[in-house]
């Protein structure tokens, strides 16, 4: 099932992020798993263990299935001089969720980010590959009904 | 391609342009970028769009740049029309954009209410705006003025021109020179000569070498190099392009954050073009040299931003760092030669070329030339990205050209250089913004981020923010910058929760050396800068918290505890029904009550009286 990715780069380690990035995105639970290492570690020829450290390295990648949409709320000190704590607040109740956690209907995941580059729209979330900036509580309300209403 | 081409392409793109604004035409212009997108500059585009297509509205051309700056007043929109001034609106929103429509479009009659400077008539622009006054756009001269997505613009901004200069009429060596006499400092933070560092790649034994671009920009508060990617993308190929003439390479990577899909899309669409013109790919204007540029992305790894655990990365590893020496310059990607710079550098290169060493050492300070620029954040008026000369006060960086501070409360200081680097305060204002004069406050210029902060800011709490940051970030390499930022964050949670002993001061500064010393890079031996300088110049704030128990700021939870007055409370039950623990009683239109044991201390009630009745203490 990971041929179609696979066709896409050569055999060699540098593809190695490249390859778990399209795994994950393409997972539906946004994840990479046991089954996805053995595949990637037969095609480049490297050991599980190699491709467990490096997917536990980086932060982007997740070894536990996620949401359909991860939210990733900035918690770097130009949000948070802008009140991204009273958003992640907002954030919990509306979904119900900590940090880390996943609504019971796989929509939505919750989770906490260093700075994404937008600090003048501070506080600021990001939402798989969209941003959203000048957050206030009624925004972020919106903005869940919004994608709640797309799907 | 050839010099000639590049002449008729550029006369083209220009007439170009003028067509737009030929007589009774309009030019609408949106700033689309990741800051403009995250205001909702797609649904101002959408009405836009919709408007001129429901009222039939001809000649007006819709058009997209980059970001112009200013951040806080996003989406902006521009409206140019021949031999009159450009008219600048800010924090547009489709309602207002329909006004704009109707008013200026239809009615001839500017806007003035809706103006980003909020101002009348004779700021009608902008530019003469302190904001824009003060500048000096090099890097960003682009940035905001042309389409991202078009070669063609680029072209006709005098893009390309110092590569056909350097192609054509200079030799690698002669390249070199002129950036070394420059004067040109990296733009990454530890400010090294670029002639010099590309003199060391090019020197190196080995027929395959590197030139990476480090867009890997993570320090909190930074986004130049976003900016930049998304503003004005060619400017960084051309540099690269540049880069690999001088030291003799035939590949160049761009090493981006995955965090920046609107940065790597334009990238992407940059080199398609570059490709498809001839400025990338097999003898580039007709002079033998070849050269390919592929983009890499991150994975959310902050240390990937230090130049060898970014190669690291990039072969498929974890990134952490290597010893030094060997120092890329000799052994680096794949064991070959490699030249690192990062987004910021490289942007700078084609204006050297074109316009010579000499020029360029005009502006700035002797040994800091050029211009930098800085990304402002926090408390300020003006957030967003600004380009100033070496040599600028930052009193003049904050208080004229970022107008100063957003709340009544008065500035504290200035966190300079992300978790590198440290804060400086109120007193140093008149320090000048120049590697060295940084340095010497014991903050660094780093990549060029400001987070402003104002009295309601606790310094320990911005020391513990950082040192978590670093803590978190560090990849276990080295035992001190993996356990010691682990005990010194745990120090600093103890002292803001008024646990804190003052032995616990000396304990913070002997970590701090100690971890300075005994780290492999740049992370460790950086990472307690944000204590040493809160230490140097807010060490009171400590003490108050240590001995006193007592957040001077009132921001540490465990320190402070909000009460209400019941002679100011009215009853309105608006902080009850706020509260997220329902830790407030009382009936309506009678004094409430906060029941402390419940209260976690979010400060929501706080916010939301309207009548001052709770107080924090």
């Amino acid at each position: 099932m990971y041929e179609a990715i696979f066709s896409k780069y050569a055999p060699t380690k540098d593809n190695l992020i490249y390859i778990l990035h399209e795994i994950q995105d393409q997972h539906p639970q946004q994840y990479i798993s046991e089954e996805a290492i053995s595949a990637v570690s037969e095609y480049l020829s490297i050991t599980h263990a190699h491709i467990y450290g490096v997917l536990t390295f980086y932060s982007m990648f997740s070894t536990k299935p996620r949401g359909k949409n991860i939210i990733r709320l900035c918690e770097s000190p130009p949000c948070f001089l802008k009140g991204s704590e009273a958003i992640l607040h907002s954030l919990r109740d509306i979904l119900q969720i900590k940090v880390g956690e996943t609504t019971p209907d796989g929509l939505f995941t919750l989770e906490l980010t260093a700075c994404l580059g937008v600090c003048g729209n501070a506080p600021v979330m990001m939402i798989n590959e969209d941003v959203y900036g000048d957050l206030t509580e009624a925004k972020v309300t919106k903005i869940i009904a919004d994608i709640k209403g797309r799907i | 391609m050839n010099l000639e081409k590049l002449r008729e392409i550029r006369e083209v793109s220009l007439q170009d342009q003028q067509q737009v604004l030929s007589e009774g035409n309009i030019k609408i212009t949106i700033c689309m970028s990741t800051s403009g997108i995250a205001a909702g500059a797609r649904e101002v585009k959408k009405t836009l769009l919709r408007e001129i297509a429901e009222r039939d509205i001809k000649q007006v051309v819709v058009a997209q740049t980059g970001e112009k700056g200013l951040q806080t007043f996003e989406p902006v929109i521009i409206v140019e029309e021949k031999d009159k001034p450009r008219v600048m609106y800010g924090n547009v929103t489709p309602e207002i954009m329909t006004t704009i429509i109707v008013e200026h479009i239809l009615n001839g009659q500017p806007v003035k209410r809706f103006l980003w400077t909020g101002e009348d008539a004779d700021k009608i622009e902008g530019q003469e705006h302190p904001f824009f006054e003060k500048q000096v756009k090099l890097v960003l001269s682009n940035c905001g003025e042309i389409d991202p997505e078009s070669i063609d613009e680029y072209i006709g901004a005098g893009g390309y021109q110092a590569l056909g200069k350097a192609l054509s009429s200079m030799t690698p060596d002669e390249v070199i020179e002129e950036i070394t006499n420059a004067g040109l400092r990296g733009r990454g933070g530890a400010g090294f000569s670029t002639g010099l560092k590309w003199s060391f790649t090019r020197k190196a034994t080995g027929d395959t070498k590197y030139i990476i671009c480090n867009a890997d920009e993570g320090d909190p508060g930074a986004f130049m190099d976003r900016s930049v990617l998304e503003g004005d993308p060619h400017a960084v190929l051309e540099g690269m392009l540049i880069a690999g003439y001088a030291i003799g390479a035939r590949e160049g990577i761009v090493y981006t954050r995955a965090e920046y899909p609107l940065a790597i899309h334009r990238l992407e669409i940059a080199i398609k073009q570059a490709q498809k013109f001839g400025l990338l790919g097999e003898n580039i204007f007709e002079s033998g040299f070849s050269f390919t540029i592929e983009i890499r992305q991150g994975a959310g790894a902050f240390v990937c931003g230090e130049e060898t655990a970014l190669i690291a990365s990039i072969e498929g590893e974890r990134g952490m760092p290597r010893i030094r020496p060997p120092f890329p310059a000799q052994s680096g990607l794949w064991g070959k030669p490699t030249n690192i710079n990062n987004v910021e550098t490289f942007a700078n290169v084609r204006h050297i070329i074109i316009h010579g060493a000499e020029w360029y050492r005009n502006m700035g300070t002797p040994k800091s030339p050029g211009t930098k620029v800085f990304a402002l954040a926090g408390k300020i008026k003006n957030s967003g990205l600004i380009e100033v000369p070496m040599g600028m006060p930052l009193r003049d960086v904050i208080f004229t050209v970022g107008g100063g501070m957003k709340t009544d409360k008065p500035f504290k200081a200035v966190q300079m250089g992300g978790p590198s680097g440290g804060c400086i305060p109120a007193s140093l204002l008149d320090t000048i913004v120049d590697y060295d004069s940084i340095n010497q406050t014991g903050a660094i210029m780093g990549s060029g981020g400001m987070v402003v902060m104002d009295s309601s800011t606790c310094m320990v709490d911005v020391a513990k923010f950082f040192l978590n940051f670093t803590q978190n970030e560090s990849c276990g390499k080295c035992t001190f910058c993996r356990i010691g930022t682990n005990r010194m964050l745990e120090i600093l949670t103890r002292i803001t929760e008024g646990k804190g002993k003052m032995e616990d001061l000396d304990i913070l500064m002997e970590l701090s050396k100690k971890i300075k010393t005994t780290s492999l890079c740049g992370l460790g031996q950086t990472a307690p800068n944000p204590v040493l300088t809160t230490l140097k110049y807010f060490r009171e704030e400590y003490i108050a918290h240590i001995q006193d128990k007592r957040c001077p700021a009132g921001v540490c939870k465990a320190l402070i505890t909000f009460k209400i007055d019941a002679e100011k409370c009215v009853g309105c039950t608006a902080c009850a029904r706020k509260c997220p623990v329902n830790c407030i009683s009382g009936e309506v239109k009678k004094p409430h009550v906060i029941n402390q044991d419940a209260c976690i201390k979010c400060g929501s009630c706080y916010d939301t009286c309207k009548f001052n009745a709770i107080t924090k203490s």
